[in-house]
């Protein structure tokens, strides 16, 4: 029998939880809603629209010229990052990624100045303009890129777990991928890896539904991704990822398993991008309707407002945010338009480390 | 009719080995299936086991001598009458095929050690009895004799005690001691957390150290052979040789990939290539291939130093071989610097890895009919030290690469290139190269022969180099 089409709405109603347990191996408890309190719902949609704006901007700079190669958006996805990493520790987690890295970076705090410069390719640019979109990396903010190999963060990630245990240091590593990603070789290879030397790893699989074009149901033999893991007796949990405060509960709930000494954890954040999978996307392979419906419906900007509202803070702080978002934005693109291109000689420079 | 024992060989490559201990006794009835003895190779300690059923005659052997060729007659069994007939002597249940064939045997029924099917590469484990310099080595440095394999072991050893964040991972690196034993003992001091046996999932582990390098450890990840790399390859291209560039220096991934590399003997066409082209084409790693136990340990312990991801390609047929190596405290060479290994003023032969030997061998030939070969022992390959082959190629007008590897887009390729840039008007005569044939490797003895460089076409290419063909 054929599979289903694409879901026209993209993410559930509410947050899932971990399946039935299918033994008496101990699972994680069910994630709860985060409950935010109003700085903190106000911290969250400062990031997600910092996140909008900035990837709005650059799909402009783009379109002028100013942006070149592969531009991946983040659009739509915002509260998978700025839920997921509200939670981690700064001072000892790790984060890695696939390419559609700009938003990571944003919700780690990330000056939006040296990544816009990165994506102008200009010497002010984090990778001082020689990564560009796809390449960029703050050892700094223990963020480990911004990697352009479908699937190669993965073991990369599982790396960084595997110095956190070895130096008992106790960090955990964050490794984000996408739906696409989840059908590669290597992710499995991780996996198996990762929960026979019990690493302290979060898995996410951002679902935005779509790989390139090809959809989930298109690609996938069991589109449940959250049960990817359990060959190797890694939980997983579905979560809503257009409920930031879904994405932030179920964090704490992956974190304190991890922590604990458990082994890894996958997370699936159902969510959705707005834009094309690059700048060049034909869009053929889903209606214009598919995405208004979403945009309309499950909009995780929008839904936090209502709770910003619900929570007492009126439409005219969310104004003044808007406000100074738009101009954070503003300057950043001004910053990433006259900043300078590298210098010639830096096409030499840091090829490697040492001098031979 | 007695049964004859032979000493059996367990490995492609085992001549030798040591008969470590006799389970059975004279007069023991033995059947088959039965552990006769433990027999040690250069690898491992393995078990013979018996073929036939009948009664320990005689020990030819006795338990504990070393250097017993394959095929001695080791013990003799008294069988039943049927059992008895057969004129061949029982093959090794580990490793059947390496027996040496019945046709052969047949005809050697009295010798002591019946002809063994010959390899390919028997004609690159070549004996150089050329006297070595290596000029670096002050006059008067005690020397110690090691084998290619106790020397890596010992660099990582030592590298590992100055240094917590070294771990050594890989297939079979730590309870089984290595699949060639290079990383023999190494569990049994430094223990599991960093001798770390991996499932077989090279493009996994590969992925896993570099993130385990670009988050601070020294990882050195061993492959079985380079051959299983090329499921891994990615990782060590793209993610290891690019990160310093793409994150403009500011993140770093000092990991050492190692392992066998180039041909085997009588392993076939996948088990059996040499990728130093594949790696030293690659700009962000630097890229290794040493010839002798000194270098092999000098440059593993800078390699494992590095700040840089490092390929560092062994040879397997060059592992249980000895050299002399410097019997100092932390010898450590330099990356990027060619050796010397011979004087000569008429022609350069320049070679890396198991192909040193054949140049040294070819240039001690040589020397009879008066030619005066330099040879030069690479050592790096990334970065290529061309200043070294330039001055010789200044002095000598000739130049002779032997590689044994492809032709195409070989090392060889790329020094004529260098010589013609650089050193053209050095040039008295075209550059010549000595590759293997521009053929997958084939299994068959005679074909696997004729597909392997070997010294007699290094000494014609450098006649001809020297017009003297």
């Amino acid at each position: 029998m054929a599979k289903a089409p694409a879901r026209k709405t993209a993410a559930p109603k509410k947050t899932a939880s971990t399946p039935a347990p299918t033994s008496n191996r101990e699972t994680p408890r069910d994630p709860a809603p985060y409950e935010a309190t109003p700085e903190e719902l106000e911290t969250f949609y400062r990031e997600m629209l910092l996140i909008r704006r900035f990837e709005e901007k650059a799909g402009q700079l783009y379109g002028l010229g100013l942006i070149g190669g592969f531009c991946h958006l983040y659009i739509g996805q915002e509260a998978v990052a700025v839920g997921l990493q509200s939670a981690l520790d700064g001072d000892k987690d790790s984060v890695i990624t696939g390419y559609r890295d700009h938003g990571h970076m944003l919700a780690y705090g990330i000056d939006p100045k040296v990544i816009m410069a990165e994506l102008t390719g200009r010497a002010a640019g984090i990778s001082r303009g020689k990564g560009g979109s796809m390449h960029m990396f703050s050892v700094e903010h223990k963020f480990y890129g911004g990697h352009g190999i479908v699937g190669a963060q993965v073991a990369l990630g599982t790396g960084l777990a595997f110095a956190h245990k070895y130096r008992g240091d106790g960090g955990v590593a964050m490794a984000y991928f996408g739906d696409g990603a989840a059908n590669q070789g290597q992710v499995y290879e991780s996996f198996n890896m990762a929960e026979l030397w019990k690493l302290p790893i979060i898995f996410v699989i951002e679902n935005n539904q779509y790989a390139m074009g090809t959809s989930v149901n298109r690609s996938s033999a069991e589109d449940q991704l959250y049960r990817r893991g359990e060959s190797f007796r890694i939980p997983g949990m579905q979560i809503d990822g257009m409920d930031v405060l879904a994405v932030r509960g179920a964090a704490e709930a992956a974190l304190e398993w991890v922590r604990a000494g458990k082994g890894p954890i996958l997370l699936e954040l159902k969510t959705y991008r707005y834009r094309g999978h690059s700048m060049s996307d034909p869009a053929k392979y889903r209606s214009r309707e598919e995405v208004q419906a979403v945009r309309d419906k499950s909009d995780a900007i929008e839904g936090l407002k209502k709770l910003m509202l619900d929570a007492g803070i009126g439409e005219e702080k969310i104004k003044e945010i808007d406000k100074e978002i738009r101009q954070v934005v503003n300057e950043a693109a001004d910053f990433a338009e006259s900043a300078p291109e590298p210098e010639l000689s830096d096409l030499y420079t840091d090829v490697l480390v040492e001098q031979y | 009719m007695a049964i004859e024992l032979k000493m059996p060989a367990l490995s492609p490559t085992m001549e030798e080995g040591t008969l470590a201990k006799w389970l059975v006794k004279e007069g023991d009835e033995v059947k088959s299936g039965d552990i006769l003895a433990e027999i040690e190779t250069d690898k491992a300690t393995m078990e013979y086991e018996a073929v036939d059923e009948g009664t320990v005659a005689q020990i030819l052997i006795a338990e504990g001598t070393d250097n017993v060729k394959v095929g001695t007659v080791i013990a003799l069994i008294a069988g039943e009458g049927e059992e008895a007939a057969p004129a061949t002597g029982p093959a090794p249940a580990p490793a059947p095929a390496e027996q040496a064939p019945t046709a052969a045997e047949a005809k050697s029924e009295s010798a002591e050690a019946p002809k063994k099917a010959e390899s390919g590469t028997d004609q690159l484990a070549v004996k150089a009895k050329a006297q070595v310099a290596d000029p670096d080595i002050p006059a008067g440095t005690a020397m110690v004799k090691l084998t290619v394999r106790e020397a890596l072991r010992d660099a990582m050893a030592e590298e590992m005690r100055a240094d917590d964040r070294i771990f050594v991972m890989g297939e079979e690196v730590a309870e089984y001691q290595g699949a060639y034993k290079v990383t023999q003992g190494l569990l049994d001091e430094f223990g599991a957390r960093r001798v770390v046996d991996t499932p077989i999932t090279e493009y996994g582990f590969a992925g896993l150290g570099t993130g385990a390098a670009m988050g601070g450890l020294r990882p050195i990840i061993e492959f079985m052979t380079f051959n299983f790399a090329m499921q891994a390859i990615d990782h060590i291209i793209n993610s290891a040789a690019k990160t310093n560039y793409m994150s403009g220096g500011q993140m770093r991934c000092p990991i050492v990939f190692r392992g066998p590399n180039g041909a085997a003997s009588r392993v076939g066409a996948q088990h059996s290539q040499n990728y130093a082209p594949w790696y030293a084409s690659v700009p962000g790693l630097i890229v290794i291939a040493p010839y002798d136990a000194a270098d092999a340990k000098g440059l593993l312990k800078a390699a494992i130093r590095s700040e840089d991801p490092v390929v560092f390609l062994e040879n397997e047929l060059l592992y249980g071989r000895s050299f002399e190596v410097p019997d100092v405290e932390d010898y450590v060479l330099p990356i990027g610097k060619a050796r010397i290994m011979r004087e000569g003023n008429d022609v350069t032969i320049v070679s890396y890895s198991i192909g040193v030997g054949l140049a040294l061998e070819a240039a001690e030939a040589l020397a009879g009919e008066g030619i005066d070969a330099e040879v030069i022992d690479l050592r790096t390959l990334r970065p290529l030290d061309t200043a070294t082959v330039l001055a010789s190629l200044k002095k000598t007008n000739r130049m002779v690469v032997v590689e044994e590897g492809w032709p195409t887009c070989s090392i060889a390729s790329e020094l004529a290139m260098v010589a013609m840039e650089q050193g053209f008007d050095d040039l008295d005569a075209p550059v010549m190269r000595v590759t293997d044939e521009d053929v997958p490797l084939p299994y068959a003895a005679n074909l696997e022969k004729a597909a392997l460089v070997d010294t007699p076409r290094v000494i014609a290419a450098v006649k001809a180099a020297c017009n003297r063909g």
